[in-house]
C-alpha cells in the first residue's frame, strides 16, 4: 500500500504552485523540501519580476506559460492576499542601430500574446522615466510587466496548499529513489516515503533527481546572477523595470522598484560548477553597478544595503521541462525552471494539476479553499486598523526592527504560521525584520530571543539564520570555547 | 490631541542630559520618548569603565554613568515613555510614536529635541563580496549579545575597523574566552581612541593590520574564513590576499547618525557629518527643533555628548520662553584645511551666549601644529597641538569678546600643521 499519490520534490515557487493546484482535488500529497523552509533556492534570489513574456522564442513553453502566468498573477495575488503591482517594463534601446532589434522584440511579444505592448521614442520614455540614460534613443513599454515579493508568493501558495491538506515535509533531502510496484520509493534524510508518483521540482538539483530514475540523463547548469539592493530612500530612482536592450557590447543589467519600495539592481550572469555557490564577486558586483549606469542616470550606489547572489536553473536547450519521463511512468520532470519562471509559476501548477486531472478524471474538491489570509503587516493598514490590532495584542505596539517599523506581534505570528518561520532569516523573509537599511544589526539578538522563546522551550543557541550549521551563538560567557 | 511644550526624542546619553539641562533652566513641561525597555540608551550595553571622567571626575561603567542622569530625573519626577518608537515628526512639530499600552498616538510639540543617536555601518553597505553566512555582527551587535545577554557569538574572531566599540569588543571577546585574531583597518591609521588601542589591542597582544581589509567571505552556514588583503592608495593588492579561518567577523566600520525621522520632517542635514545642520544654539533650520548627541555628529567621549545636550536643553527654553521673531544675522563657520567638518556651522553673534565651543575633527593625522581661528581672513586664534587624530574630537572655544571688535562675516577653522608621514 502506497501511502502518497504525489510526492513534490522542492518547494520554490514552482513545487508550491503545483502543490497549489493539486490541492484542489483528493489527493494524498506530500512536498519534500532539503532545505529548512519554503524558498530557498533559485525561488528566493531574483529579480521578483513578473515579466510581460516577449522575451522567450514563438511556439516556446517559456512563452507561453509566461504569457498565461502573467495574466493569472491578479486573480492569484487576490485570492493568495499578496501583493503585486503591474508597473510596467521598458526595454530601452541605446543606439540608433538597435531599433531593429526593438521592432523584433515587439513583433515577438505580439506573436506570444502579450498585450498593449508599443514602442515609444525618446521623449516619451523620457517623460515616464526621467532619470532614463541621456543615449537612449527609444524603447519596448510593456505595461503589462509587474513586480511581487518571491518568498511572500511561495509562501502564500504553499499556505494555501496546506490549508488544502497537502504536506510539507522540511530538512527532508532526497537520497535515492527506487522504482517499486505501482510507484516509487523516496529515501530521504527524514526516512522513506512511498508514493505513486512523483513531481521533480528541485530547482538546480533537478538533473541529480531525475538522473537517479531515468537513463536519460539530464544537466542543469547552475547560471549565477549577482545583485545590489538599494535603500528604501532610492526606491523612486525609476518607476519601471528597466532592461537594456542587449548591445554588442554585450547584456545589461536590470534596474527596478521592488514590491517593498527598495531599488534593486542586477543580475549578472555567470554558469558556475558550484551548484552552492551563492557568493557573490568583487567583479560581478562592479559589474552590475557599471553596466546599470548604462541605463539610468545618477543611480544613488551610495544607498547600496546589501547584495547577494542567486542560480537560476539553466537547462542546455534553454526551455521549460514540463513532461512525464519517457522512461519513468509516474515521474514528471519540472525542470530548466528559469526566468520567466517566476512570471509562469501560476500556470506551470496549472499545467501540471491538468496532467494528472485529465489522466485520472479528477473531481474539484467540494470544500477546496483558494482563498488565504496573509500576515498582519503594520505597514499595510492605516492607523484605525493598527489601534485595533494593538488593542487586541498590545505585542503589537513593541516595535523591534525599528528600519521597517516590524513588531513583536509580527514576529509572533510568523512563527506561529501553517509554515512556521522557524529561523532568523525565516522570519525576516515573511515579515521583513532585518531587511532595511541596518541590516538587523538592531534587532537580530531580539529576534533571537522571540524565536527562542516561541519554539517551546529552545535556547538561543539553538536559533539559525537559515538552518543546519547557521548558529549564531557559540556558547555562554566565560565558557570554554576553544 | 496631546500637548506638550519639549519632547525629546530618544532617552539614551544625549536626551537624558538635555531634558536635565532644560529642567534646570526651568521647564517643567518635558516628555522623553524612549524605544529600548529602559532610560540610558547605547551606555547600557557599554560595561567596561571609563566613562564620566571630565563630568563627574571619576571613571564610571556606562550603566553607571547613565544612572546619574535617569535617577534624577526620576527624583524630579520627569515623565518618559519607554517602548516607545517614534514613527514621523512633521514640520509642524506633531510627533507620531507608538508603544504596547497607548497604541498609536500623536504628540503637539512646542519644541523638540532630536537625540536619537546613531547605528554602526552593517556589512552591507560595505560591500563585501562573500557568501552570507551567520557570523558576521556589527560590534554593538555583538557587544549586546556578549554584555546583555551573556552570550558569546563566536569564537574564532576577526574584527574590521579599528572604531572604538571593535577595540573594546577585542578586550571583552578575549576576557571572555575568544581568541581575536587580529583587528584589519583600511586606512593607514586608527579611527579610535589611542587609549583603546593600548588598554584593547597592546595589553592581550591583539595585531593591529593597519592599510588592510577583509575583500571575500566564505562559509554557506556559519562563517569559514575571510580573505584579507593590503590598501594601497585606495586600491587592493590582489597579490597581498590571505585567508584567515574565523567562524567570526566583527565590524566596527563608522557610525553614522540617525536622521531618518529629521529628513522626514524637512531638517537640513550635512553631507559630512550626515546630521542636522545647526547654529549656535543647536537649533536646526526648523526653529525650535535642536539636535545633540551623536544624531548630530558622532562624538568620541560621552562626557562631550552631555555638555552638548545640556546646552540644547538650555537653549530649548529659551526658545520655549521667547520664539525668536525675524532674521537673525547668521555668518557661517567653516571648515578650512585639515578640519572634515565643524560643530556648528552656522552662528549668530548676537545669539551667543559668553563663550560657543565649535567641535570638529582633523581629515588626517598631524603633529605638533596649531589649531587657528579666523573671523573674515584676521586670525583670532592660534592654539598649539602635540597631535591631532581623525579618531578624536576636537573642542576650541570661542569666546564673545574675540568675535565682537569685527564685523563678522564668517568663521573659518582650520589647521597649520604637516601630515604625519609615520
Amino acid at each position: 500500500m502506497l501511502n502518497h499519490d504525489i510526492v513534490i520534490i522542492g518547494a520554490g515557487v514552482s513545487g508550491s504552485a503545483i502543490a497549489r493546484e493539486l490541492s484542489r482535488y483528493d489527493l494524498d500529497i506530500v512536498v519534500l523540501e532539503k532545505q529548512e523552509d519554503i524558498c530557498s533556492g533559485t525561488s528566493k534570489a531574483n529579480s521578483g519580476i513578473i515579466h510581460a513574456g516577449y522575451d522567450a522564442p514563438e511556439g516556446s513553453l517559456m512563452a507561453s506559460l509566461n504569457v498565461e502566468g502573467n495574466a493569472m498573477m491578479d486573480s492569484w495575488s487576490e485570492e493568495l492576499d499578496i501583493p503585486f503591482q503591474r508597473i510596467g517594463s521598458l526595454v530601452v534601446c541605446l543606439e540608433e542601430e538597435g531599433m531593429p532589434f526593438l521592432e523584433k522584440l515587439y513583433q515577438r511579444g505580439i506573436k506570444n500574446g502579450v498585450p498593449h505592448l508599443e514602442i515609444i521614442d525618446r521623449q516619451r520614455l523620457k517623460q515616464l522615466e526621467p532619470h532614463i540614460a541621456q543615449d537612449a534613443v527609444g524603447a519596448l513599454y510593456a505595461p503589462s510587466a509587474g513586480i511581487v515579493c518571491p518568498f511572500e508568493l511561495n509562501l502564500a501558495m504553499a499556505e494555501n496548499a496546506v490549508q488544502n491538506g497537502v504536506r510539507f515535509l522540511f530538512d527532508a533531502e532526497v537520497l535515492s529513489i527506487d522504482k517499486i510496484d505501482q510507484g516509487f520509493c523516496v529515501l530521504t534524510s527524514k526516512g522513506k516515503v512511498l508514493t505513486k508518483h512523483v513531481i521533480n521540482a528541485a530547482g538546480v538539483h533537478a538533473d541529480t533527481i531525475h538522473n537517479m530514475v531515468s537513463m536519460q540523463k539530464m544537466e542543469i547548469i547552475p547560471r549565477k546572477g549577482e545583485y545590489v539592493l538599494l535603500d528604501k530612500k532610492a526606491g523612486k530612482h525609476v518607476r519601471h523595470t528597466i532592461f537594456q536592450l542587449p548591445t554588442k557590447m554585450g547584456k545589461g543589467v536590470l534596474v527596478t522598484p521592488t514590491i517593498h519600495g527598495n531599488l534593486l539592481v542586477g543580475p549578472t550572469s555567470e554558469d558556475v560548477q558550484d551548484k552552492e555557490a551563492l557568493n557573490t564577486t568583487e567583479k560581478g558586483l562592479r559589474d552590475v553597478i557599471e553596466k546599470a549606469k548604462k541605463t539610468v542616470q545618477d543611480l544613488p550606489m551610495h544607498m547600496i544595503i546589501t547584495s547577494f547572489a542567486g542560480l537560476r536553473a539553466h537547462h542546455p536547450a534553454h526551455e521549460f521541462i514540463i513532461e512525464e519521463v519517457k522512461d519513468v511512468p509516474g515521474f514528471i520532470d519540472v525542470a530548466g525552471i528559469e526566468s520567466p519562471g517566476l512570471s509562469s509559476c501560476p500556470a506551470i501548477g496549472k499545467k501540471v494539476a491538468k496532467w494528472f486531472q485529465e489522466k485520472y478524471d479528477l473531481v474539484q474538491k467540494s470544500d477546496f479553499q483558494p482563498r488565504r489570509k496573509g500576515l498582519n503587516h503594520l505597514y499595510a493598514i492605516n492607523s484605525h486598523q493598527k489601534n485595533a490590532l494593538i488593542q487586541k495584542d498590545p505585542r503589537y505596539g513593541n516595535i523591534v526592527c525599528r528600519c521597517e517599523m516590524i513588531s513583536e506581534g509580527e514576529i509572533v505570528e510568523a512563527i506561529h504560521r501553517p509554515i512556521p518561520a522557524r529561523s532568523l532569516d525565516g522570519v525576516k523573509r515573511r515579515v521583513r525584520a532585518g531587511m532595511g537599511r541596518c541590516q538587523g544589526g538592531f534587532c537580530l539578538p531580539k529576534v533571537v530571543e522571540i524565536l527562542a522563546r516561541e519554539q517551546d522551550g529552545k535556547t538561543a543557541k539553538e536559533i539559525t539564520k537559515s538552518g543546519k550549521n547557521s548558529y549564531f551563538i557559540a556558547g555562554n560567557n566565560k565558557e570554554d570555547l576553544l | 490631541m496631546r500637548k506638550v511644550r519639549l519632547v525629546i526624542i530618544g532617552g539614551g546619553p544625549a536626551g537624558l542630559a538635555a531634558v536635565l539641562g532644560a529642567k534646570h533652566a526651568g521647564e517643567d513641561d518635558i516628555l522623553i520618548l524612549e524605544r529600548d525597555k529602559q532610560l540610558g540608551g547605547i551606555l547600557n550595553q557599554c560595561i567596561h569603565n571609563g566613562f564620566g571622567l571630565h563630568t563627574f571626575h571619576e571613571e564610571l561603567t556606562g550603566p553607571e554613568y547613565a544612572a546619574r542622569f535617569s535617577c534624577e530625573i526620576k527624583n524630579q519626577n520627569i515623565l518618559y515613555s519607554l517602548n516607545t518608537m517614534v514613527t514621523n515628526i512633521s514640520k509642524d512639530k506633531i510627533i507620531t510614536a507608538v508603544n504596547p499600552s497607548e497604541g498609536l498616538f500623536q504628540i503637539q510639540a512646542q519644541a523638540i529635541i532630536l537625540a536619537m543617536g546613531c547605528t554602526e555601518r552593517p556589512r552591507g553597505a560595505l560591500n563585501i563580496p562573500g557568501t552570507r553566512p551567520a557570523g558576521i555582527y556589527t560590534a554593538g551587535t555583538a557587544q549586546k549579545f556578549v554584555n546583555v545577554y551573556g552570550l558569546m557569538p563566536g569564537k574564532e574572531v576577526v574584527i574590521l575597523g579599528s572604531g572604538d566599540i571593535g577595540l573594546i569588543m577585542a578586550r571583552r571577546m578575549t576576557l571572555e574566552g575568544a581568541k581575536v585574531k587580529m583587528v584589519v583597518e583600511k586606512m593607514p591609521y586608527s579611527s579610535g581612541l589611542k587609549r583603546n588601542i593600548v588598554q584593547c589591542l597592546e595589553d592581550f597582544e591583539i595585531p593591529l593590520k593597519l592599510s588592510h581589509t577583509v575583500v571575500d567571505i566564505e562559509g554557506n552556514r556559519r562563517l569559514e574564513a575571510v580573505w584579507i588583503a593590503q590598501v594601497k592608495e585606495g586600491r587592493i593588492l590582489p597579490e597581498t590576499r590571505e585567508r584567515i579561518s574565523c567562524d567570526t567577523l566583527l565590524l566596527s566600520c563608522g557610525l553614522i547618525p540617525e536622521n531618518e525621522l529629521s529628513a522626514m520632517m524637512g531638517i537640513e542635514l550635512s553631507d559630512q557629518t550626515k546630521g542636522p545642520k545647526v547654529n549656535e544654539s543647536l537649533e536646526t533650520n526648523i526653529p525650535g527643533v535642536f539636535a545633540c548627541g551623536n544624531v548630530l555628529h558622532v562624538h568620541d567621549l560621552v562626557d562631550f555628548v552631555s555638555q552638548e545636550a545640556s546646552m540644547a536643553g538650555r537653549k530649548a527654553v529659551e526658545y520655549l520662553r521667547e520664539p525668536k521673531s525675524g532674521q537673525k544675522h547668521e555668518v557661517p563657520v567653516e571648515a578650512g584645511n585639515g578640519v572634515r567638518y565643524t560643530v556648528p556651522s552656522r552662528m549668530c553673534l548676537e545669539a551667543m551666549e559668553s563663550s560657543l565651543p565649535v567641535r570638529f575633527r582633523v581629515d588626517q593625522i598631524y603633529k605638533d601644529g596649531f589649531f587657528c581661528v579666523y573671523g573674515n581672513d584676521q586670525r583670532i586664534m592660534r592654539r598649539p597641538f602635540r597631535i591631532a587624530t581623525p579618531g578624536e574630537m576636537v573642542q576650541i572655544l570661542l569666546t564673545k569678546k574675540q568675535l565682537e571688535g569685527i564685523d563678522l562675516q564668517r568663521i573659518r577653522i582650520e589647521l597649520e600643521a604637516k601630515i604625519n608621514e609615520n
